[in-house]
């Protein structure tokens, strides 16, 4: 159990996140004033500020995730005939569609939903992240429909309830305190029929192990106290706060990432990463 | 704030440190330049060979590619093709993927409107015994192999291929150096001797066994070459015959192989030392089909070991109800050769362990160079172009950009999973042949002869050579 949890998980999600995790924890903390500068972890955010966009630094697992992240929304959105019948196998097949991305970070998802035609709005509440995200996406002049904002979801909710046709938040929700609030700051962003989707971590023994016991306590590979276990979330749970905001589940998929070859499969257990799409009533 | 982001160990204040940091994030002037300038192109295929071709044609077809711009460059004069009552040289047998893709892309229709043999049945012998194998289209639902002259072929494709928008061929090209994509660059630069300058998401290097793609990647590659040549000619047959076979027969200097054109015509690659073959080369016509005669009927001193190993064996198999060589068919015998269609071909092997860098992927002979042995060659490329169509079409569908690495892994690695074990069997077959050593004789007899008893076993050979 404890080598499939180690095979399942690899290393690469958890010190990724613990890298988001340092931009978080900075930008968070830059309205505050009693701060002090820790010169490691600037350290690492300098590497991490260069290998974001590289695809094989350390946001390489983020990466290669949009190979099932992309076609989840994707084809989910066509499977709920939310992308009009002529554009499904076009190359911009979510042309028209107004797409939230919450928790948006540098933009490795934001841009290549924008490149399918959407519209799309990304959020994080990084003001270094979105900064990137925005020059990243100067850097290729036909990205004209992405609007990035340094905003959190509830902020945003106030002045777009009932806005976009699909919320995605992606590995973000193992992030959040409430996640209630979050869930229900997400689902009123959407319009009627919209759709939500989400990936996130299972609160399993497994992912307890995975994702903390090895990550940062064994391997040492990610610092302790980077994963909260306790924010970590069962799919059967955010599924019944989503059916409380009038969100049908269609599809729970498990993930599988191999850290060998950097390359994430669909998988029916869901005991470790699990991706979700729900259709608002 | 009723929503926080999970951070309550440690707290850093990083805002006036910021523009102290080294970003890596400048916007690159020259990429902006270059994307707008009529100059760069979503894809440059180098090199306008048959695969190179062919991939500006499939890409081209590609709905996803309907937005995208397709430059080939090649350094042949523009190809002008005229029908010949001669057949040409150079022909490859095409397998059924092959012929498959080349009807999808519309440049079958073509071939059928000029001319091309069909092969329903292929016969392989040893010279040093009596083990053979066949392959029967009747073992299988389709046809075995097509014939097509090379120029034929590429005809066609460019048929294809000038009807479309989103593809530009630029005949003549000479191409100075590639620069390829750094860390953070997403471009693969192109420097032309006359200074022109071309950009692009993604380079495809078809350009053949000597890649200069490959070799501008600096990624591994192994490569030997067999102290070979192929002889290749045009044959006339003695006997108008349903010409329908394809023939190769096993002998210690390397296979000898005809392949059908018409009822009267066959297609002659025969590989041999490269002695042997300046010899052949040199020799009068009536000589050379001497020669070639012999080559295909002489029998050969049988080693007694090996004759009586190969009788038990075909008793055993007969016990077990296995078919033995009882259906043998007679090889034609050749009446004459095509005036001026002998020439000679160097062989070797050549395999570059990585078919793609970032931006940069190999295709065709430019990452692979087999043995002609299994007429193999070039559907190897083609089952690259089918791939790398399929992948970079899911690239485009799912918003990513054409050079990432994670769609060409997934190329390299399609791709590698069928040639690797496609190119060691050939390489295998090739040295396995190459000797006259008793022991290796009769075990490459049995297991021809065992091959071909085992129907199954016959059926998964063929279905991978056909893929
Ligand atoms: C004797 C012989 C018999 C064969 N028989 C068969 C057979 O029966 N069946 C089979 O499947 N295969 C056969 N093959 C193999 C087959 O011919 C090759 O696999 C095939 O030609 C490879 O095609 P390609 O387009 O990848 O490369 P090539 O045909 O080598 O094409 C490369 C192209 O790139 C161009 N080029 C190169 N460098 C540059 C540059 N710097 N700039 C611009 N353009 C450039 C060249 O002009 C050329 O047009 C045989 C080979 C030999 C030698």
């Amino acid at each position: 159990m404890l080598t499939k949890a180690i095979r399942n998980y690899g290393p690469h999600p958890p010190k990724k996140f613990s890298h988001l995790m340092k931009i978080l924890i900075a930008s968070h903390t830059t309205s505050s004033s009693s701060t002090t500068v820790d010169h490691t972890e600037l350290k690492h955010f300098k590497d991490l500020s260069s290998s974001w966009w590289d695809e094989m630094g350390r946001m390489k697992a983020l990466h290669s995730m949009n190979k099932l992240r992309i076609p989840l929304v994707r084809d989910g959105l066509i499977n709920v005939g939310t992308v009009k019948k002529e554009f499904v196998g076009t190359t911009k097949p979510l042309q028209d569609l107004q797409i939230l991305e919450v928790g948006c970070g540098g933009g490795i998802l934001t841009e290549p939903l924008a490149k399918l035609g959407s519209k799309i709005t990304g959020i994080d509440v990084s003001s270094e992240l979105i900064e990137q995200a925005k020059q990243h996406a100067a850097q290729n002049l036909s990205l004209t429909n992405i609007n990035y904002s340094l905003e959190s979801i509830d902020d945003h909710v106030k002045r777009n309830a009932e806005k976009y046709d699909a919320v995605v938040a992606s590995e973000v929700l193992e992030h959040v305190t409430d996640q209630k609030v979050f869930l229900e700051a997400c689902v009123k962003c959407l319009k009627p029929k919209g759709s939500i989707f989400i990936t996130t971590i299972n609160k399993t023994t497994l992912s307890w192990l995975g994702g903390i016991v090895f990550a940062e306590y064994v391997l040492n590979f990610v610092p302790r106290g980077t994963h909260d276990w306790n924010k970590f979330i069962a799919p059967h749970i955010t599924q019944r706060v989503l059916e409380d905001y009038k969100c049908r589940t269609r599809i729970i998929h498990g993930l599988c990432y191999n850290f060998l070859t950097n390359s994430w499969s669909w998988i029916s257990d869901t005991s470790i990463n699990y991706a979700l799409h729900a259709v608002k009533d | 704030m009723s929503f926080n982001i999970m951070f309550l160990r440690k707290t850093v204040n990083v805002r006036n440190t910021l523009n102290r940091l080294p970003f890596n994030l400048n916007t690159n002037s020259i990429l902006k330049y270059s994307i707008n300038s009529s100059n760069h192109y979503d894809v440059v295929i180098a090199g306008g060979g048959m695969v190179g071709t062919t991939l500006a044609c499939t890409l081209g077809k590609n709905t996803k590619f309907s937005d995208r711009r397709i430059l080939l460059l090649e350094s042949g004069k523009k190809f002008k093709w005229q029908l010949k009552e001669q057949y040409s040289n150079r022909v490859s047998a095409l397998n059924p993927s092959t012929y498959n893709l080349l009807d999808r892309v519309g440049a079958w229709k073509h071939i059928t409107d000029v001319r091309y043999g069909s092969v329903k049945r292929m016969q392989v012998w040893d010279a040093l015994s009596d083990a053979m194998i066949t392959f029967n289209h009747d073992e299988l639902s389709e046809m075995v192999a097509y014939i097509v002259e090379n120029d034929v072929l590429l005809a066609a494709v460019g048929k294809e291929l000038e009807q479309l928008q989103n593809v530009t061929t630029i005949n003549e090209a000479k191409i100075k150096e590639y620069q390829l994509p750094k860390k953070h660059e997403d471009t693969s630069t192109i420097n032309m001797e006359d200074g022109t300058t071309y950009t692009c998401n993604v380079l495809l290097g078809c350009d053949g066994a000597n890649s200069l793609v490959r070799k501008t990647m600096g990624v591994h590659y192994v490569s030997w070459n067999y102290n070979q040549k192929g002889i290749v000619a045009t044959v006339k047959l003695s006997e108008d015959t349903e010409n329908v076979v394809a023939w190769q027969r096993f002998l210690p200097t390397g296979p000898v192989a005809l392949l059908p054109l018409t009822n009267k015509l066959s297609s002659l690659v025969w590989s041999t030392t490269t002695e042997h073959a300046k010899t052949l080369l040199g020799l009068s016509e009536e000589q050379f089909v001497d020669a070639l005669n012999e080559a295909i009927w002489k029998t050969h001193q049988q080693n007694s070991m090996v004759t009586e190993a190969m009788k038990t064996f075909n008793k055993c198999l007969d016990f077990i109800q296995l078919p033995s060589s009882a259906v043998r068919q007679l090889p034609p015998s050749i009446s004459g050769v095509e005036p001026g269609s002998r020439a000679a071909f160097p062989l070797g092997f050549g395999h570059a362990s990585n078919y793609i860098t970032k931006g940069v992927a190999l295709v065709g002979d430019a990452a692979h160079r087999v043995h002609p042995l299994a007429g193999q060659g070039v559907n190897l490329g083609f089952g690259d172009v089918n791939t790398l169509d399929r992948i970079l079409g899911e690239a485009i569908y799912s918003g990513s950009s054409l050079g990432s690495l994670n769609y060409l892994k997934q190329y390299e690695s399609e791709r590698q999973q069928h040639n690797v074990p496609t190119m060691l069997a050939i390489d295998g077959l090739h040295k396995l042949y190459n000797t006259e050593f008793t022991p290796v004789v009769i075990l490459r007899s049995l297991g021809l002869q065992f091959t071909h008893a085992l129907n199954p076993l016959k059926k998964a050979i063929i279905q991978h050579a056909a893929q």
